[in-house]
Order: structure tokens, then C-alpha cells, then sequence
């Protein structure tokens, strides 16, 4: 076969909807672009354990510290199923940890901003991991297997993430006026770098096209977008709060909610690594993985030292 | 299955394998890296049995894997493709027959 017959193959495939497995032919675009998108999303699940790990040991109650500990091992295990799959694709898992700690990976930028009080646990859970949510449904349909495979036990779990987000603001909002001050004021930092979460509006995204021909995204940054100011504001009322946004108005016409202006010049701030926590994150990251080092040799040094004696021992049986 | 990378210091590849409950087979359920097998059980349990989703784990070094090639799985596959008597859809039988 030549290498338009195989492109015809990859297309055909595409179009019937038929998954696209590691070792079959891809374009090297496809397998950029992916490899691109699947790390960056592991680095988010992996960085954003960071700001909800600040909280584990000032969580208000043994209950709640329990499920924030889980959580955040779920965000681990997410990271680890989304690496793998990437590994699928050829790259190693140290090349990524290079990329992320260089600094040449990008990450979510959600998780530069800083978490000041205990509602923002709340608004993360309900905001964060609710547009996290959108955007992986959507995901689970994926072109690539292994990335819709991995999507799919994430988003099993996901759930419960957004639920006990907002269990943890409907509790405060119904406590004292000091506790609904701090669920309006967490709801009022978390919601524009929640709506971002969703990237670029769709004119300013290049590569969205190719991303939908291939199936590897199956709807736009403004299409997630504008299905989760909908659902949330419905949301949010149940909660007797605001969102920040007074140009947040029902459209009968279209059917969905109008919304304020994006400011893109913070975002694309924060994405160039000029967000409130750019720094303190990565450098978080990256004393792990040097503290870990001697874990990682003495594991190594044990495996090769039992390997050498029981290669001797078999000699000697011999 | 995934390429071996040629880091050194990186541990090896492993693919896990989760029996759901007793009385089903074993189903792959993604890879991790390990130094060796009992870690790599250990690992396996944290990341892919958290909410009690097995009941068995098999691991196996993803280099110990061989596969069928894609590319000719047309050629390897064909000696099924036309022979549809092998399902029992193919008999044209009476309707009042049952239990059968």
C-alpha cells in the first residue's frame, strides 16, 4: 500500500466511525495533535491535584477530608490512565515529565489561580470539574481508542467530583452570612477561569477544523462552552447565589443563555505562564519528581541486584 | 501493543489485566510502569481498582505481548468471513419448531 492508500484507509475509517487503535496507520499529524492533547490533559489532571492538596489538612470535618483525599487520588489516577494512552502514541513518560516541568507543555490554566478559602473546594468540585465534565463526555467518543477508553473510566468517576463540590457550597450557603459571603465570593473568582477552561472562541482556534474532521474533538470550544453556562445557571440558583456576570440573560430566540465578554487578555496571560500561580505550581512539580528520584533509583538498584542473584543461583543449579 | 522505549531509567511497561468478579475472564484495562511484578500488582490495585472493580489482577510486561498485525488482519481474518452457515441464523426452519 502506498501512503495515500493508507491515508484513504485512516479516512474511511474516520468517517465510519471506526476507533483508531495504536499500532494501525495514522497521519503524523494525528498522532502530534494527539499526543499534544493527551498530555496536556494528564499534566492538568497531575498539576491539579496541587491546589485541592492545600486543603487536605485544613478540611472542616473527618468526612470531608476523606473525600477530598480521594478526590485527589482520582485526579492521580486520571493523570496516570491519560499518560498511558499517550504512551500508546510513542512517546515515553519521562519525555512528558520533561515537557511539563521545562516548562514546553502547557497545562489547564484553571489551576494557576490560587485557592484562598475552603468554598473555593466547593466551587472547584461544582465549576472546575463541571467544565472538566463537559468537555470529557464529549471526549469519550474520541477517534483515538486508547484516549476514549481512558476518557470513559474518567468520567465514571468524574461525577462524583462535581457532586460533592456542590454539596460543599449548598451546605455553606445554607450556614452563616460569614459562610455565603465565601461561597459567593469562591463562585465569583472560579466562574470567568471556569468559562476559559472551554479555550479560545471558535474563531480564534485554528485548529479546531482538522481537530472535528479527525473526530478527535466532537463539538467546539463555544458549543461546550455554551452548554455549560446553561446547565450551571440553572444550577447556580438552587444555591440562592450569583453569577458574576450582569450580562447573563435568557435568549428565548436561541434558546440558550447570552453572556458577558471573555477576557482573553487574562487568559492568554495565564496560558503564557503569567497567571497568580504559574510558578509556584510547576516548581511544586518539579521538587516532587526530584525528591522522587531516590525512591526511583533504590527501586531500580533492588530490582537489578535481585535479578543478578537469582541469575547467579540458577547457575549454580546448574 | 505500546512501543518499549529504550529509557533506561525509566521502569518498565506493564499491562494489567482486571477480573470484575468471580466466574468472568480477566479484561485489559490499561498499562502502568513498575519495577517489577509485585509493584506492579500493588500499582495496578491503586490505580485501576479503587472503587472495588476487581476481584484478580494479572500483569504482564507489555514487552512479552505479541500481537496480530493490523495491517493484515484482512488476509488473517478471512477464512471466517464467508462461511455464515457457522451461525445458526443461517437455517431457514419452520416457525412451530421450538426449544431449539
Amino acid at each position: 500500500m502506498t501512503v495515500r492508500d493508507f491515508q484513504e484507509a485512516f479516512d474511511e475509517k474516520i468517517d465510519k466511525e471506526i476507533a483508531i487503535e495504536p499500532r494501525d496507520w495514522m497521519p503524523d499529524n494525528y498522532r502530534k495533535t494527539l499526543i499534544r492533547q493527551i498530555s496536556q490533559h494528564a499534566h492538568s489532571e497531575i498539576v491539579g491535584m496541587l491546589p485541592e492538596g492545600n486543603w487536605i489538612t485544613r478540611a472542616p470535618s473527618l468526612r470531608r477530608k476523606a473525600v477530598l483525599l480521594a478526590k485527589v487520588q482520582d485526579e492521580a489516577g486520571h493523570g496516570l490512565y491519560l499518560y498511558s494512552a499517550a504512551e500508546t502514541l510513542g512517546i515515553s513518560r519521562d519525555e512528558m515529565y520533561d515537557q511539563l516541568h521545562s516548562g514546553k507543555a502547557k497545562y489547564s490554566s484553571i489551576f494557576n489561580y490560587p485557592t484562598t478559602t475552603w468554598a473555593d473546594m466547593g466551587a472547584i468540585g461544582w465549576l472546575v470539574d463541571g467544565a472538566a465534565i463537559m468537555n470529557q463526555v464529549a471526549l469519550c467518543r474520541t477517534s483515538y481508542g486508547p484516549y476514549a477508553r481512558a476518557m470513559v473510566r474518567i468520567c465514571k468517576e468524574e461525577s462524583f467530583h462535581q457532586r460533592q463540590g456542590f454539596e460543599i457550597l449548598l451546605q455553606m450557603s445554607k450556614g452563616t452570612e460569614i459562610q455565603r459571603r465565601m461561597v459567593q465570593d469562591a463562585i465569583d473568582r472560579w466562574w470567568w477561569p471556569s468559562l476559559m477552561m472551554f479555550g479560545p472562541s471558535d474563531d480564534n482556534s485554528p485548529n479546531t477544523a482538522q481537530s472535528m474532521r479527525w473526530r478527535v474533538k466532537r463539538f467546539t470550544n463555544d458549543e461546550l462552552r455554551q452548554r455549560f453556562v446553561d446547565v450551571t445557571v440553572e444550577q447556580c440558583k438552587i444555591l440562592g447565589m450569583t453569577l458574576p456576570d450582569p450580562e447573563l440573560k435568557w435568549n428565548e430566540e436561541k434558546g440558550h443563555y447570552d453572556f458577558g465578554a471573555i477576557n482573553w487578555e487574562e487568559f492568554w496571560n495565564v496560558v503564557n505562564g503569567n497567571g497568580p500561580c504559574n510558578k509556584e505550581r510547576l516548581e511544586a512539580r518539579a521538587k516532587a519528581w526530584e525528591n522522587g528520584k531516590w525512591v526511583r533509583d533504590a527501586a531500580f538498584a533492588y530490582s537489578e541486584k535481585r535479578k543478578e542473584r537469582s541469575g547467579s543461583k540458577d547457575s549454580k543449579a546448574a | 501493543m505500546p512501543e518499549q522505549n529504550s529509557n533506561k531509567n525509566e521502569w518498565p511497561l506493564w499491562e494489567v489485566f482486571i477480573r470484575s468478579k468471580a466466574g468472568l475472564d480477566h479484561k485489559h484495562a490499561g498499562s502502568l510502569h513498575a519495577i517489577d511484578a509485585n509493584m506492579a500488582i500493588e500499582n495496578a490495585r491503586d490505580v485501576y481498582t479503587r472503587r472495588m472493580e476487581g476481584v484478580s489482577i494479572w500483569v504482564v510486561e507489555s514487552k512479552y505481548i505479541h500481537a496480530s498485525d493490523p495491517d493484515s488482519s484482512g488476509a488473517l481474518f478471512d477464512p471466517a468471513n464467508d462461511k455464515i452457515y457457522r451461525h445458526p441464523t443461517f437455517y431457514d426452519l419452520p416457525d412451530e419448531l421450538t426449544h431449539m
